[in-house]
């Protein structure tokens, strides 16, 4: 249930529209722009490190492959494990939020005690951790079923399921905060009155209620995943190669920096895109929380 | 002030969440399939032998864990299983002090210039300086690591040629890994102290001293900062972690010979006692200085009980 005001405050704010209109444009370029594109511009062919020029707009990497369509695969990886990432977080951290909060007592106040330790924790080295368990696990497991698919991807499924792990954190705390507001409301004692089951009262009352701010937290957790995501591809530990990811561009254009011959396209480009990622996601998901959340700001 | 109950029950929680930790990364580091001294370079049996028996790995999941814990007891990260002429303990004694001069600075960097701006910004509220500050750190704060930092290469490094691209030694090499770390959490700290500044200067207190008739110098910076800065020192704990896992990245991109690159390595090497040795290193560090910073911030809010 969102106030239908909040969607003309929304309608009215123009950095809304700058945000979503960016977005907009580079979701299109990542899913249908590499359709425009000869077949074979993803190979390496044998134009090697050459300057940005008609043919290749953002010049070529290393290996003579289009620096721009290697950027548009890359976005849309970034974007498929953003949204993945975003989605489990979603779900563990709503339903997270919705137990402590509707409990309350001492299982919720442990519940929020467990959230306040995983803070403190530096997640993404733990993730580097769960990297190294879990891929030969799940490579083994995968290859004796006879899965090939999960073979050559089980890297990026294990990165996505903790990436979703770690970042559900913030989406509990608000939840529950929210929760424990709205369960003191007399819709909720005429619920309970009329004896509705704790979980029927969870999903048909007080979640419909939450869905604003949860849509906030949710398009505020997309850049979050994909910055964690590009940081490990950044260090060698996230998408594996042929496929790329922002991070894994910015580590190629990184690597391919020296005094000689200044490579700057396979750097600028990708962190330019990155930059305009970032940035469309960050000011959408403010200007939702300034439409949408008139309660915790 | 601190009463000694108190403080036993900081350090017996302080011990508890150590003992999680060691014990979370053990079993993840087992967990994961083939033995710690499989690799192309096979090691010769009795040697190999010798070595599962020192560290107990013949033995029971039980037995090796608590092995394991022994050897920690005593201060032995054991062997790396990859560079195997060297033990972690000697790695992390050679990496570390890299890790923790950059750390240091960029720490200092992050909370001294962050709260300097953040003042400067809530004294000028409302003008285009503060307006412009605020902009720039928002942009700070939403540019990761590994764009900045590759960026102030290419610009400072390559084209104008005023700072060495990386490496470790010399105090020039040290100012763009240090500006790289700390820029996003600067801009931070400084929106945190913005507010928390605004905040405290429409509190009756500030009036009360202007109505003396102090300096407004006096007034904002022995005054009204001891109070606003409270938000800033309960932010220092989560800074030094994100700190610490910045540096991996930062390590990298500078080619700083710290235990960042080391960490990276040992998970791309299957390198368990290093990884371990690593983990468990950083969150020791990181524990103990959030409980340096609890302690700093019942001293210096009287508000706060310090029994809670």
């Amino acid at each position: 249930m969102i106030d239908p005001r909040s969607w003309k405050k929304l309608k009215k704010n123009p950095v809304a529209w700058v945000a979503a209109s960016t977005l907009a444009a580079l979701v299109a370029a990542a899913f249908l722009g590499p359709l425009f594109f000869p077949a074979g511009a993803g190979e390496p062919g044998p134009l090697q490190q050459a300057a940005p020029s008609f043919q290749h707009w953002c010049g070529t990497d290393l290996n003579g492959r289009d620096v721009l369509f290697r950027l548009l695969l890359g976005l849309r990886i970034s974007f498929l494990v953003g949204l993945a990432g975003a989605t489990i977080s979603f779900f563990i951290g709503t339903t997270y939020g919705l137990i402590a909060g509707y409990a309350g007592g001492s299982l919720g106040a442990a519940m929020m005690r467990l959230v306040d330790i995983l803070y403190s924790v530096p997640r993404l080295i733990f993730i580097l951790v769960l990297i190294n368990a879990l891929n030969a696990s799940l490579q083994e497991t995968a290859a004796s079923l006879g899965w090939q698919w999960l073979v050559a991807y089980s890297r990026i499924t294990i990165l996505v399921l903790s990436l979703g792990m770690i970042e559900w954190l913030t989406m509990a705390r608000i939840v529950r905060g929210q929760v424990l507001g709205i369960k003191e409301m007399t819709f909720i004692s005429a619920a309970r009155a009329i004896g509705q089951s704790p979980t029927k009262i969870l999903l048909r009352h007080i979640f419909p209620n939450l869905l604003g701010i949860v849509i906030v937290y949710i398009t505020l957790t997309v850049p979050a995943v994909i910055i964690d995501e590009s940081f490990l591809s950044f260090l060698g530990l996230g998408v594996e190669a042929p496929l790329a990811s922002l991070g894994s561009l910015l580590s190629d254009g990184a690597g391919a920096l020296n005094p000689v011959r200044i490579h700057w396209w396979m750097l600028v480009f990708p962190s330019a895109a990155m930059v305009l990622l970032l940035l469309s996601l960050n000011f959408l998901g403010d200007a939702l929380r300034d439409a949408l959340d008139n309660k915790t700001s | 002030m601190l009463s000694a109950s108190a403080l036993a029950k900081r350090l017996l929680s302080f011990v508890a969440v150590l003992f999680c930790v060691v014990t979370i990364t053990f079993f993840l580091v087992r967990l994961s399939p083939g033995g710690p001294f499989d690799s192309e370079r096979k090691l010769p049996p009795a040697i190999e032998k010798a070595l599962l028996k020192k560290y107990r790995l013949d033995g029971s999941l039980w037995e090796q864990y608590t092995a394991y814990l022994g050897d920690l007891a005593r201060g032995d990260l054991r062997l790396s299983t990859k560079y195997r002429n060297r033990t972690v303990n000697e790695i992390l004694a050679q990496t570390l002090p890299v890790t923790m001069t950059l750390g240091s600075i960029s720490f200092f960097l992050a909370s001294v210039l962050g709260v300097w701006c953040g003042t400067f910004a809530a004294l000028q509220h409302g003008s285009w300086r503060d307006a412009g500050a605020m902009l720039f750190a928002l942009l700070a704060i939403s540019l990761p690591a590994f764009i900045v930092g590759p960026l102030l290469i290419l610009v400072f490094s390559l084209y104008l040629q005023w700072l060495p691209v990386g490496g470790w030694g010399s105090f020039s090499q040290l100012i763009l890994p240090a500006i790289t770390l700390a820029l996003p959490y600067v801009a931070y700290i400084a929106r945190l102290m913005r507010g928390s500044m605004l905040e405290t200067l429409q509190m009756n207190f500030v009036r009360t001293a202007r109505a003396k008739g102090l300096g407004e110098l006096r007034v904002v910076y022995l005054h009204a900062l001891r109070v606003a800065i409270l938000p800033v020192v309960t932010f220092l704990g989560p800074l030094a972690a994100h700190l610490l896992t910045g540096s991996i990245v930062v390590e990298t991109i500078f080619h700083l010979p710290g235990s960042g690159g080391f960490f990276v390595h040992s998970v791309l090497n299957r390198d368990g006692f290093l990884l371990g040795g690593v983990v468990i290193v950083y969150c020791f560090l990181l524990v103990a200085f959030n409980f340096f910073v609890d302690l700093a911030y019942t001293l210096l809010d009287r508000r706060i009980k310090p029994c809670d």
